[in-house]
């Protein structure tokens, strides 16, 4: 039974199948379109980009296959990062430390997010759109509306710096993120319930799980992936600004859904994000490359999330 | 008398990728009669009427309408012969009146404003019709199940229907519920519309259906008139082999109390129930709809919380304050509603049976698929769970394999207490079988059963004792030796209290 038909069977029944073949299609064109486009340093730069989102993404994975969505990481990744920009400029704190502390308060933010959710029983479209204003709003409100600037060197490094002064460290940290939440996802207990709760919240229940805290949890490490992706852009720009990470949840949710991610929960895939944010990423890079204009690239973007979505209904059929 | 077939399907031959699901089946459908069809899950049955309603297209055979051969390519086409199916899962709006939804798609209306004087006559002259009781103006989310789907059944009627097929239209309804069915089915029939039947209670099929058709294995076995036939007969068309006894009860060794439950009771739900479960015991739970069995049941597993009283287990006094605990105090619970409770659809049989095992397939949060395989298939093994992999979607299976999984979940544990609440619900004749013999097999080692149903039969067929209730109390716990239907029915209805 086991032979070569079920490979062919499992390559045809492979879900992103189509998101593949497509971003194959698209590397080919754009290779022939501009020959700037496949070089390392355009590829690795590609990579960075997608870092921020990609590593916002892998929460906002875990979220949807529970069955929620945060609007939130956009605003959170703002607060986390221009807090810890403050921690060591305005307060002096060593860079390590500041950075844990962001981290603290995404993950914060997050948690906060899934205790409302599950303990309120309220909407999480609601409580994260809530939390969007308002996370943003105290960024605002902490710098008054201005840039920190006089970031340390050895925290700029983060969204700047090099590893064997060839790949950027926000790579290599999007790839350390990558591969903790591929085995998380595949191996660990936790990744069932996450699944369970998400196909259904009432059988997940009854058969012993605790659905709060499942979904807690998965809020929790959406703000913590807001958070690091807050900081990676900002010490890309060197200062911490409060406006920083607009749009970030829509194409975080852009990328899960190009990947086949359900927003109804229960299905999601991982490598499906990843391929979704490399995948956004990849069409703006080549189209700033051939000269599009951003605007025209935005409605472009459109387009190619209704032809995946499309591909996925029909395949479900 | 001379029959007049409205619908005639013959030699309807259906198969998928190579697996016939229809092999020269004909089933015809009498105007003004109950056409009762009939067979094991698997059957086809579903399959059949799918074709008729459009949703499937016959590889060979005929469909004829009213004498004129016709082809049927989708839904509309089938509802423009008159073809209406009401289905399980209802198809009306919740938050809409009955009105709306009566002529929702075919509003009345005058210059595209809605007309909602001429609807409410209308649509209030019809409910009339069959005196339900219900008010145009009526949202459907207010009212029970059984009079949402005589409001699914009134709209297939004001649409002109000529044939309305019933898939198991009573499986949650109360008796009194059943009776209004009933006397509506009486009212359309006499109207002339053709009724398709489809359900696994025998008493019903006996007492409305005028003819039963039988299939098995996508095969049509053979069609009868009711009067030709009885009970027997029909269980052996059904399953191809005699089934000697209905309920393989034989007698297990009662052992000491395992659960003692003492006064408990949630305002406005029930109230003061009490009795004890022993070692080996199954304790049958009868009574209407709506007694609160279902929701004792779910206090005792930990899922509501009760006002007042306790809950004893082996000796102790225990606390349950979640489903949880429940499971930490090894009780399992097999929920009523497979598909909203029981199991996640979408998901595979592997992860649905293993989820509630997590706490012995996990190692150190890492779950081991060498075990967790060695587990589910030996569950499958176990009960005989007919699928091709364990990587199969569980809802592709048929109903009695889905439940199945569900009783897989739970009965590889180390468990005193299983609660099964209606636990052979929706399943055929053969799963049934197999499902009582396992909730012996159980018995017999020890586990004190709770066993909820709606089907006194079965009931009475299995238990040690019945706790009868009635509007959240417990109105009697008879001995299950010598007790009739009868008996157990008056204290259900609290005829003599």
């Amino acid at each position: 039974m086991k032979g070569s038909k079920t490979l062919i069977e499992k390559f045809k029944n492979f879900p992103q199948l189509s998101i593949c073949v497509g971003y194959i299609v698209m590397f080919i064109l754009l290779t022939a379109l501009s020959e700037d486009f496949l070089t390392t340093r355009n590829l690795l730069n590609v990579l960075r980009q997608t870092s921020s989102t990609m590593i916002v993404a892998v929460g906002m994975t875990f979220v949807l296959i529970t069955g929620g969505i945060d609007l939130s990481v956009g605003s959170v990744a703002a607060l986390s990062a221009t807090l810890s920009v403050a921690f060591m400029v305005n307060y002096h704190l060593p860079v390590m430390v500041s950075l844990l502390l962001g981290l603290l308060v995404g993950t914060v933010c997050g948690f906060v997010n899934g205790v409302v959710i599950s303990k309120l029983n309220l909407p999480a479209f609601i409580v994260t759109l809530a939390m969007m204003s308002s996370a943003r709003g105290a960024a605002l409100v902490y710098t008054n509306g201005k840039t920190i600037v006089g970031v340390p060197d050895s925290a700029i490094k983060f969204g700047q710096g090099y590893i064997l002064s060839i790949i950027p460290i926000p790579v290599v940290v999007m790839t350390i993120i990558l591969i903790i939440a591929g085995i998380f996802i595949t191996k660990t207990v936790f990744s069932r319930y996450i699944y369970a709760v998400g196909g259904n919240e009432e059988c997940a229940k009854l058969s012993g799980i605790n659905v709060n805290r499942v979904k807690i949890v998965v809020y929790s490490l959406s703000g913590l992936g807001a958070a690091i992706a807050g900081i990676i852009l900002t010490m890309r720009l060197a200062s911490g600004q409060p406006t920083l990470g607009e749009g970030l949840e829509m194409d975080a949710i852009a990328a899960c859904v190009l990947g086949g991610t359900s927003l109804s929960g229960g299905k999601g895939f991982l490598f499906g994000t990843i391929i979704g944010s490399v995948f956004l990423t990849t069409l703006s890079n080549g189209l700033n490359l051939m000269g599009v204009s951003s605007y025209m690239q935005q409605v472009l973007k459109g387009l190619i999330i209704i032809a995946a979505v499309c591909m996925y209904e029909r395949k479900k059929k | 008398m001379e029959e007049k077939y409205y619908v005639e399907m013959k030699h309807i031959t259906k198969s998928f990728g190579g697996v016939h699901a229809l092999r020269d089946v004909s089933f015809r459908i009498a105007s003004g009669r109950v056409n009762v069809l009939i067979g094991e899950n698997g059957a086809g049955k579903s399959t059949l009427m799918k074709i008729l309603a459009g949703a499937y297209h016959e590889d060979s055979g005929q469909i004829l309408i009213d004498g004129k051969e016709v082809k049927i390519p989708n839904s509309q086409s089938a509802l423009e012969q008159g073809i209406v199916m009401v289905y399980q899962e209802l198809n009306l709006v919740p938050g809409m009146t009955v009105m709306d939804n009566l002529y929702l798609g075919v509003e009345k209306a005058r210059g595209g404003f809605l007309d909602k004087k001429t609807a409410r006559l209308a649509a209030q002259e019809l409910l009339d019709m069959y005196n339900l009781g219900i008010h145009a103006d009526d949202l459907i989310e207010d009212l029970n199940v059984g009079k949402q789907q005589m409001i699914e059944i009134i709209k297939a009627v004001s649409k002109d229907a000529k044939v309305i097929v019933m898939d198991e239209p009573t499986s949650s309804l109360s008796q009194k519920e059943c009776e209004e069915l009933f006397d509506m089915i009486e009212t359309l029939t006499q109207d002339g519309v053709g009724i398709v039947y489809i359900s696994h209670r025998m008493e019903e099929i006996f007492r409305i259906g005028d003819y039963i058709t039988v299939m098995r294995d996508g095969e049509y076995i053979g069609d009868w008139s009711v009067k030709e036939i009885d009970q027997n007969f029909l269980v052996q068309q059904m399953v191809g082999r005699e089934i000697s006894q209905m309920f393989p009860k034989e007698p297990v060794p009662i052992g000491e109390t395992v659960l003692k439950v003492e006064n408990i009771t949630k305002e406005g739900v029930f109230e003061n129930v009490s009795f004890d479960l022993k070692r080996g015991e199954i304790l049958g739970m009868a009574g209407l709809i709506g007694a609160g069995r279902t929701e004792v049941a779910l206090s005792i597993f930990g899922r509501y919380k009760v006002d007042s009283g306790d809950i004893w287990l082996n000796g102790e006094k225990v606390c349950i304050s979640n489903p949880r605990s429940a499971i930490v105090h090894r009780i399992a619970y097999v929920p009523e509603d497979r598909k909203g409770q029981g199991l996640d659809l979408n998901s595979r049989i592997r992860d649905n049976i293993s989820i509630s095992n997590m706490d012995r397939v996990g190692q150190g949060g890492i779950v081991n698929t060498g075990k967790e395989n060695e587990l589910v298939e030996e569950m499958i093994k176990i009960l005989r769970i007919k699928t091709p992999s364990s990587m199969q979607l569980a809802g592709n299976l048929s109903g009695g394999n889905q439940q199945k999984v569900v009783l897989a979940k739970w009965i590889s544990r180390e468990i005193d207490v299983l609660i099964l609440d209606e636990p052979t619900r929706g399943v055929d004749v053969g799963a049934k079988e197999e499902i009582h013999k396992l909730i012996i097999k159980l018995a017999k080692k020890g586990i004190g059963i709770i066993m909820i149903s709606s089907e006194l039969p079965e009931v009475l067929g299995m238990s040690d004792r019945i706790l009868v209730m009635h509007e959240g109390k417990v109105t009697g716990i008879l001995d299950a030796e010598g007790v009739t239907q009868e008996a157990v029915m008056e204290k259900a209805t609290a005829v003599n209290v």
